[in-house]
């Protein structure tokens, strides 16, 4: 098992840091192209969650936690911040069925998160949100 | 990413490649606003593009209703990896999406 923590300001112009740190920790296990877009789509989505909402308008940091593990093997990432309290999963799903004008962008990030990851969890603890996705490989 | 548009400016090709992330979009987003103006027949090819989130999808989304007043979009070439997004999305319903 191995654990690698990134901290770093919580602004959306720091999301390519943020993807190449989870690529690299990935990069060892060869994942396919449709499994990798997911994760760093999964990645992007709550990055910049935290980077809109957590702390807006100050900025403050976002800690993002890859963990490893082999067989079978998986990945577990683990965000935290010290921002409002906000759990994304109550969100209620879009509707994907609309029409192109009416339909509503709000929720669609976190969404596709649910739809690709095997897992996702929230808790808020100590003052910090934690929201830990995991997805097999 | 690249632009061409015909003589009259009513015709415009946009190839993207790489990422359309929320970084991405957001410059997207303000090219857009200048070069669709007089658009009727918009073309997005993304044979090279890997990656779109939700912030790529909302300015697609912007895009489709603003070409959609008096022209059309579509898109070609989506690679697997994106058509999938577009299908988890419902927006293989909304977009016109050639392959």
């Amino acid at each position: 098992m191995q654990n690698n923590k990134l901290d770093i300001e919580a602004d959306v112009n720091n999301l390519d840091t943020v993807l190449a740190f989870v690529d690299e920790q990935l990069e060892k296990y060869g994942c396919s192209p449709k499994i990798q877009m997911q994760i760093d789509v999964a990645v992007e989505e709550i990055f910049v969650n935290i980077a809109n909402y957590a702390y807006n308008p100050e900025i403050g940091l976002a800690g993002i936690s890859v963990e490893t593990q082999e067989e079978p093997l998986a990945v577990t990432i683990t965000f935290t911040d010290n921002g409002v309290p906000y759990d994304p999963l109550k969100k209620p799903d879009p509707d994907v069925t609309l029409s192109a004008e009416e339909r509503q962008i709000g929720g669609l990030g976190i969404y596709m998160v649910k739809k690709s990851m095997d897992n996702i969890s929230y808790e808020y603890k100590d003052g910090r949100n934690i929201l830990t996705i995991k997805k097999n490989l | 990413m690249q632009f061409e548009k015909n003589e009259d400016g009513t015709v415009l090709r946009l190839t993207l490649d790489k990422k359309l992330s929320a970084v991405t979009a957001e410059q997207l987003e303000k090219e857009l606003a200048e070069k669709l103006v007089g658009v009727k027949d918009f073309t997005i090819d993304m044979a090279k593009l890997a990656y779109v989130s939700s912030a790529g999808l909302r300015v697609l989304l912007k895009a489709q209703r603003q070409v959609a007043q008096n022209g059309t979009m579509k898109i070609i070439n989506a690679v697997p990896e994106v058509m999938r997004i577009f299908e988890t999305t419902g927006f293989k319903e909304i977009l016109n999406i050639e392959n």
